[in-house]
This record gives structure tokens, C-alpha cells and sequence, in this order.
């Protein structure tokens, strides 16, 4: 089988380990050779979408560095996967070695659950979970990368699971990474709409494929104590 | 310097450029023009009208479409414009129908207050509902947009599939108008609360009366 | 360089009635649209906006020719073409001709480029009356207010606000009735471009090869502006030409769809100079006003001059999650939503507005719906970059320039990155809440910091 490296980004890696170590769980099950690079720390992106691209390509060129020689990088987010195999093309347009490097790399970096149905071949990986919930699509995960049906297929492949459209799935959760800080009462506000739409559903969580969408879901709906999980997708497929 | 020097001069600079040069091609205007098939064209124009709460009379020959014309008036002062069309069908010989306008200030005071303008049309959009009408001294502006009606009364083999026909039949509308306007349904806004309202500065009501030609 | 307006958010945020009426006629418009643009109704659509990027691009990269032969081709037809540098210079020739003409009375037609340059504002000044003639345009005259959305103009408007501004400044009964306000409203006007003496319009497209100025519309009242008075005057920018009278089939297709979920608008007009001989009615005098405002400043940058290719339809607006929480009037110019937040602080200068880029999660669904796919995230970027440069510059913004110093240098440190974010973690529970935390905080709550990073776990799980 096939070695995978995790890139488990910087919020997961502090915020969120579970996530990196459920994905860990399912690949490893799918038989693949899990490692995950001590060195790896952040894409870059909150630099990049700050504002300060020097930053984000210092950050960027450390990526490149830790990940050259990987097989396959699996990361648990559309937005950090997109910032690699879309946003470094411009990031190091200048720089033809580096372009070049990233433009290899950018074809095996892939997001958890794109590489479980293109790469694993897998729908239905043997998760059991009891209950209905609902899926958040990702804004760079549904717009940048195209991602729509893949996590839909998964979550239908797991028994006792029920899953509950919302009617604004496809509307932004109001992270926007230091959107979040700079303009918190319209982010808080995007987040309200958002769990509104959650609640309208019989959803008793929700699941996305980026932690720092749950994040921020997770923060509102607790704020407003409310008793709806968030969740992420490899947290959900790691059940049994 | 004149504004005009500095505004082109401006625009070169920012192009990167000293002087005027001629644009590399641009590809073929893209002109997609569907079915071809009449009757389902006239089929389509009814059913696309209609949508919009615009009415449409089939009529198979001159009188019967004067006829219906005549019901739509029920006797309420109408103008007419100068198409050979109208005339031809009769429409022009209805009570109560003023036509022949050649001043401007006496066709926009009869406009003004009549309740039906009838008009011809140049052209009619199959895919979308519209009338084509090209001004001229055939066709003034005003009678199908001052008063609360409009009537355009025009033979069947004027009606094309959609926009880009009429652009491939017209490709340079200014070469023999001042204004070509679509028509496209009843005046109408969703200024207030998104509510839908007809009738806001043109005609509320407009019928096609559609003449089977002979 | 100016912050973002908080208490206008607040006031916005804070207003129920407000945000039903932002979010459900936004809602109206994206459905709307989106039955437009589906497969079954514009299989082609895809087609049609690569088509219109490309028209839109050859058209700015040629702009200087475009804009000769659309002017030998207005004069071909017995109009004029009148370059003007600024709003000043567009007011100062209506308000000559006006002068000479002996004109008091303009009626004008819905245009945003006469909104950005206070058109009606200079004129009143100078005793000439200007009237508004679309409904929402006229309603926002009567209360004294800009437009909040730019193809809805009186969006954030109930029917009960326009049943007592109805009666305060035109003193008519209480009408709550969208179709008797409609009523008022179209008496009212209907006098007025009976005696006006200039109609004022916007243009849609301007058509090179014709000479032609193209208008869409649903009430009728350009169609009356261009037909009733004597004079017909255009104020346009001057990214609004395209190639050829063929070309409209594109833009026409999406133009309509994109804004309203109409295939096309009631009103189309092709208009070319002044009446010709034998015509009945008809201007006699047809000027086209091109207007440049700062456009050729937005020229410079090849990769941001893609922000004149908009043709404000506002589908950008709707689909915005930040324009339809804080509203139109919240953003400083006439042009709200993603498109403004582009084109301001592009027009007004880099340090005016700087605020105006960062107000966007990012989301992207403005560039989806773009029907002449402006990329609007990746110039919201570029404008973020060069913010951050100016505030260098000017000396300001230091704390966070140094913040994200110190992250990337912690981010290419690997150990001092995890021993530095596990020192933060033990400190968690005590740290005071500043900066950014307490920003985060005041809407929600913050995540509950794991004991163990997932290196930690990693390793022990690995551990034999």
C-alpha cells in the first residue's frame, strides 16, 4: 500500500487533534502507511488572506520543504488543501523553481475526502454513527475545489446515519479567517443565519470537511446555547 | 490640452502604449439561433408572451384581426401609427382611431390621451415574447408607450426565434433607425418590497395580434 | 486611512425589520436568477460568460480605439460625443447646454454613474430641477437618500415607508398599496416628462460600430426620457462600449438574467443620435457624455482593470453574506456589495477605504455568479496587499505587520512553534482575553483547548 502524509494544518494540530487522528484511523484501516511529518506547521493562508504575501510564501516555502518527497499529503481541510494546490501557483509565480516544485506537489496533495473517493476508491469505509445530521459546505472547498456530492456519498455510506439537507448549506459559515477578528459582529451575525438554517433541519450535528467553519459554528452555537454538535467528516467516518 | 486629448492620451498610457493602433481580431460574434420550425416559433412567442400577462390574438386573416381589434377598443379613443400594415388590415378605419400623424405635437397630445396605442411590428422575438419596433416615419415612439394599452398588429412570418436572429437580420440597427426597442411584456417594477406591478410608465396592458399571412 | 463605519453595522445589525427586508429580497433575486441560469433555461450559460470576459477584456485592452470609433459613429449619425475628465466636467456641460437651451426641467432615468457623480445635487444648485424617474430612484429623491443596492435601488424600503414619505412630500392620502403607490407615483412623473426639456440617462452598453447607446429597463421611463424631450443627453463611463451591435446577444442574455431572473427586460432601446428625417418624434439632440472619473486610474494595473468589465447587474450584491448583513449604506460610495468594495478604495485612492477590502470572508460566491467573471476574491487580495503596504507607508498598522512577522518566523520554526503554542495552551484558561480573542469572544465562544496537541498524540500513539 501507498505511504500518506497528513498535513493536519495548524488548527487541527492545536485546536482540533482528534480530527487529525480520526482521519489517521481511516486511512490506516483503508490499509495505507499513515506518517505525519514533525516539521509540517501551517499553508500559509492567514498571511496570504491578510494581506502580507512575503509572509505567506515564507510559510509557504517551509510546506514545500517538509512535504517535497511525500507519496500523497492528505490534509482534513478544502481551504489549506486549495491554498496548496491552487493559491501557491500565484505565490511563487515568481520564483520558477518553487512554481514548478508546487505545481508537482499540488497533484498529490489532496483533501480527506476527495482522496477517499479518487485515490482509496472507497464510499462506504464501515463507519456506524446513530443519528440524523446535516453537511456545511465549505466555501474553498465547494467553490475553489469543486467539492459538492463527494462528502454527501461518504456520509450516505454510513449505517444508522441520517442526513438532513439545510437549506442554506451552501452559504458561508462567516469564519473568513481574520474576518472573524476584524469584523466580529458580521461574522457572529453570518454564523447566527447559519445556525438558523441548522436548526430548520432535524439535524442534531453538523459536519463539514474544514475545522475552522466548525470552529466558528461550534463558538456561535454554544454562545447561544444551543445542543447541536459540530463535527468534523473524518470524526464521523472514524465511528463504529 | 482638451478632455478628450487627455482622457485617450490617459487610456494609452495605461495600456502601455504611445499611439492609436488597430484592435487584433475578435473572434465572430456569437449568433445562436435554435429552431427554425414556424410553427413553433409562434407556438413559443404566444407561450413566452403570456407568461409575462401579455395577450395574444391569433388571427387568420385582416378582418377577423381588425375584428378583434375592434373589441379591444369597446370605444375608447385609440391612436394609430402610420404602418402600411395597419391600414392594409382595416385598422385604421375604426371609429375612434387617429392616425396619419406626421407633427410631433400633435401626436404626442393625442397620445397622451388616448387609451389604446396601436402600433405594427418590425419584428417579434419567439424565445422571449417581444415586439421589435425600428422608429421611422412609419412607426413613432410614443403610441406604444404613452398610453395604458398597446396593441401591435403584425403578419406571422415577421415573428424570429430570438435576439441573435433579429441581430443577424439587423446587424446595424443604426444604419436605419434613431431607436430600436424590444418589447418585452407590460411595463412593470418590484421597486416597492419586491411586489410586482404592471403598468408603471408604459402601457400596463399589451396584446399581440398575430395575422395568419395570406 | 478611515476604520470601517461600527456604529452603522451596529444600527443595520441591530434592526430586525431592516435585515428581513435585506435578506428576503436578496433571497427573491437569487432564486430568481438562479431558475434563470439553470440548464434547462441557459444550457449555454457558461459559454455566454467566458464569451462576455473575453468581448469585456479585448474591448478594456482596446479601449482607446473602441472609444474613437464609437465616437466617429455617434457624429455619423448627427449626435455628438463630449469627453469629460470629471463629474464637475459632466455636470458643467449639461448645465451650458441647459443654459443656452433655456431648459428648467430634466427628467432622468436610473443610472449609477450620475449617482457617483452627484449629478442631481450640482444641478439643483444651480436652480435646474432634475427628476428622478424610476420608481425606487424616485422614491429615494423624495427621502433625500442614496441608492442601497444597484439594481434595487429602495431595497431596504417597506411600503409603509413609502406610504409616509408618499404623503409628507407629495401630500396624498396614506397609500399603503405597491400598486396604487405605483399609481401616484406614475401621475406625478408622467407630467414631467411631458414638460421636460432634457431627458438624462445612464447607458447600459455603448455600441462602437453603431454609435449607439444601449438602455434596459422595466417601467418604461427611459424609453419616455429618450423619447419625449428635445434633447438627449447619455452620461456614461467610458468601460461601458463594446465591439459590435452583434455582440449584445451575449451580454443582453445574462445581463437581464443575472440581475433579475429576467431573459430579457421589459425595455430594450438601441439608441442612435437624434431623430432622423421623416421620424414623428424623437430628440432632436442626442449627446453622448463619456465620462472617465478615475477609470483610466484603474486602467494601470492589468490585473485589476478586470474590475471595468462589471456591467451592474448586482448579482454580486445578492449573493454577498457581508452586503446582505450590513446593507448598501454602510459602504462608503454609491457602488455597494463586492463590486464596490473593488472599484472604491480603487477609485478613491488605496488609503481612503482601506477597510473596505477586508470586509469579505472570502466566501467567493460573488465570482460564481459574476456574468463577466470578475475575480472578485483574488482582487479583493491584490487590495489587501497594497493596503497593508500603504499602512506601512504611512506608519500605521505596525502591531499586526509584527504579528505576522513573528508567525512566520514561528512557522518555519517547527520546535519553537510547539513548544510556544503549548506554553499558550497551558496559559489558556488565564490569559486575559485581548486582541483578537476578545474580538472572537464578543460573538462567540472560544474552543475549549486540548490538552494535547495532535503532535503529542501522534507521538504517544507511535510510542511502542
Amino acid at each position: 500500500m501507498p505511504r500518506v502524509s497528513l498535513f493536519v494544518t495548524c488548527i487541527v494540530d492545536q485546536l482540533f487533534p482528534q480530527v487529525g487522528i480520526a482521519m489517521a484511523g481511516v486511512l490506516e484501516r483503508l490499509g495505507y502507511q499513515v506518517d505525519a511529518p514533525e516539521a509540517q506547521t501551517c499553508c500559509g493562508q492567514p498571511a496570504f488572506n491578510s494581506g502580507y504575501p512575503e509572509e505567506a510564501r515564507t510559510v509557504a516555502r517551509h510546506f514545500l520543504n517538509v512535504f517535497r518527497d511525500a507519496e500523497y499529503v492528505v490534509v482534513p481541510s478544502g481551504s489549506c488543501t486549495s491554498m496548496i494546490t491552487h493559491h501557491y501557483q500565484e505565490i511563487f509565480l515568481q520564483e520558477g523553481k518553487r512554481l514548478e516544485e508546487a505545481h508537482g506537489l499540488a497533484s498529490r496533495v489532496w483533501e480527506f475526502s476527495r482522496f477517499l473517493l479518487e485515490v482509496a476508491q472507497v464510499e462506504d469505509v464501515g463507519a456506524r454513527f446513530e443519528g440524523v445530521v446535516t453537511y456545511h459546505d465549505s466555501c474553498h472547498a465547494l467553490r475553489e475545489l469543486r467539492i459538492k456530492d463527494g462528502p454527501r456519498r461518504l456520509l450516505a455510506k454510513v449505517q444508522g446515519l441520517t442526513l438532513c439537507e439545510m437549506e442554506a448549506a451552501e452559504e458561508c459559515c462567516g469564519f473568513g479567517g481574520t474576518f472573524s477578528v476584524k469584523f466580529p459582529e458580521v461574522s457572529g451575525a453570518m454564523a447566527r443565519t447559519k445556525i438558523d438554517s441548522i436548526r430548520n433541519t432535524e439535524a442534531s450535528a453538523v459536519v463539514s470537511i474544514d475545522s475552522s467553519c466548525l470552529m466558528q459554528l461550534q463558538g456561535a452555537i454554544q454562545r447561544a446555547g444551543l445542543g447541536i454538535r459540530t463535527m468534523h467528516l473524518a470524526e464521523v467516518l472514524a465511528s463504529r | 490640452m482638451t478632455a478628450r486629448e487627455q482622457i485617450l492620451g490617459d487610456v494609452r498610457t495605461a495600456l502601455g502604449r504611445a499611439g492609436s493602433r488597430t484592435p487584433p481580431a475578435l473572434a465572430a460574434p456569437l449568433l445562436r439561433i435554435s429552431q427554425t420550425d414556424r410553427n413553433l416559433r409562434t407556438r413559443l412567442f404566444v407561450q413566452n408572451l403570456e407568461k409575462l400577462s401579455g395577450k395574444v390574438i391569433l388571427a387568420p386573416n385582416a378582418a377577423s384581426a381588425t375584428q378583434a381589434i375592434q373589441n379591444i377598443l369597446a370605444g375608447q379613443p385609440a391612436v394609430a401609427s402610420n404602418a402600411p400594415f395597419l391600414a392594409t388590415c382595416g385598422v385604421t378605419s375604426l371609429p375612434n382611431v387617429r392616425s396619419g400623424f406626421t407633427d410631433r405635437e400633435a401626436l404626442r397630445e393625442a397620445s397622451s390621451t388616448a387609451v389604446i396605442g396601436i402600433t405594427s411590428a418590425d419584428y417579434a422575438l419567439a424565445e422571449t415574447g417581444s415586439l421589435v419596433l425600428l422608429s421611422s416615419p412609419l412607426e413613432a415612439r410614443l403610441i406604444s408607450l404613452l398610453p395604458p394599452v398597446h396593441v401591435a398588429v403584425f403578419p406571422r412570418s415577421r415573428i424570429l426565434a430570438n435576439l441573435d436572429e433579429l441581430l443577424r437580420a439587423v446587424p446595424l440597427p443604426a444604419e436605419q433607425t434613431s431607436s430600436m426597442v424590444l418589447i418585452t411584456g407590460p411595463s412593470r417594477t418590484a421597486d416597492i418590497e419586491q411586489i410586482l406591478v404592471r403598468g408603471v410608465h408604459g402601457p400596463g396592458e399589451v396584446y399581440a395580434v398575430i395575422v395568419e399571412d395570406s | 486611512m478611515k476604520e470601517a463605519p461600527a456604529a452603522g453595522f451596529q444600527q443595520t445589525l441591530g434592526d430586525p425589520r431592516l435585515q428581513l427586508a435585506i435578506y428576503s429580497a436578496t433571497r427573491r433575486l437569487i432564486d430568481h436568477r438562479a431558475s434563470a441560469v439553470d440548464a434547462a433555461h441557459l444550457p449555454d450559460y457558461q459559454e455566454l460568460r467566458t464569451r462576455a470576459n473575453e468581448i469585456k477584456k479585448h474591448t478594456i485592452e482596446n479601449l482607446d480605439y473602441y472609444l474613437e470609433q464609437l465616437e466617429s459613429n455617434v457624429v455619423a449619425h448627427g449626435g455628438q460625443v463630449v469627453f469629460c475628465r470629471s463629474g464637475e466636467e459632466a455636470t458643467d456641460f449639461v448645465l451650458g447646454l441647459a443654459k443656452e437651451r433655456g431648459a428648467r426641467l430634466i427628467v432622468k432615468s436610473k443610472s449609477m454613474t450620475t449617482e457617483e457623480i452627484h449629478f442631481n445635487e450640482r444641478l439643483e444648485r444651480h436652480q435646474l430641477e432634475a427628476v428622478e424617474t424610476d420608481l425606487g430612484e424616485y422614491i429615494l429623491q423624495l427621502a433625500h437618500q442614496r441608492p442601497y443596492h444597484i439594481v434595487a435601488p429602495a431595497l431596504h424600503l417597506t411600503r409603509y415607508d413609502v406610504a409616509d414619505l408618499f404623503s409628507k412630500t407629495l401630500g396624498v392620502e396614506k397609500e399603503v398599496v405597491p400598486e396604487n403607490q405605483t399609481k401616484i407615483a406614475r401621475a406625478a412623473l408622467r407630467e414631467k416628462f411631458l414638460k421636460a426639456d432634457i431627458g438624462v440617462t445612464g447607458a447600459n452598453f455603448l455600441v462602437a460600430d453603431s454609435g449607439a447607446v444601449v438602455l434596459v429597463e422595466n417601467e418604461g421611463n427611459a424609453r419616455l426620457s429618450t423619447s419625449a424631450p428635445k434633447i438627449h443627453i447619455a452620461v456614461a463611463g467610458i468601460e461601458k462600449v463594446i465591439p459590435r451591435a452583434q455582440d449584445l446577444g451575449v451580454f443582453l442574455d445574462l445581463l437581464g438574467r443575472s440581475a433579475t431572473g429576467q431573459p430579457l427586460t421589459v425595455y430594450t432601446s438601441f439608441l442612435s443620435g437624434p431623430r432622423r428625417a421623416g421620424e414623428i418624434d424623437g430628440p432632436d439632440e442626442f449627446y453622448v457624455v463619456l465620462l472617465d472619473n478615475g477609470r483610466t486610474k484603474l486602467l494601470r494595473d492589468p490585473e485589476k482593470r478586470q474590475s471595468l468589465y462589471c456591467i451592474r447587474c448586482g448579482a454580486c450584491l445578492n449573493h454577498c453574506p457581508v452586503y446582505r448583513k450590513i446593507g448598501g449604506h454602510n459602504y462608503p460610495w454609491v457602488y455597494s456589495g463586492p463590486i464596490g468594495a473593488i472599484i472604491t478604495p480603487q477609485f478613491h485612492g488605496i488609503t481612503e477605504d482601506g477597510w473596505l477590502p477586508f470586509a469579505s470572508s472570502l466566501c467567493g460566491a460573488c465570482a460564481e455568479v459574476c456574468p463577466v467573471k470578475i475575480e472578485i476574491p483574488k482582487l479583493l487580495l491584490k487590495l489587501r496587499e497594497e493596503v497593508t503596504q500603504a499602512k506601512q507607508r504611512e506608519g500605521s498598522g505596525g502591531a499586526e505587520r509584527w504579528a505576522f512577522r513573528m508567525w512566520a518566523w514561528m512557522m518555519t520554526h517547527p520546535k519553537m512553534y510547539r513548544l510556544l503554542a503549548r506554553v499558550g495552551a497551558w496559559f489558556a484558561p488565564v490569559l486575559p482575553k485581548i486582541g483578537p480573542l476578545r474580538s472572537w469572544a464578543r460573538q462567540r465562544e472560544l474552543p475549549a483547548i486540548p490538552s494535547r496537541s495532535f503532535h503529542q498524540l501522534w507521538a504517544e500513539r507511535r510510542r511502542p
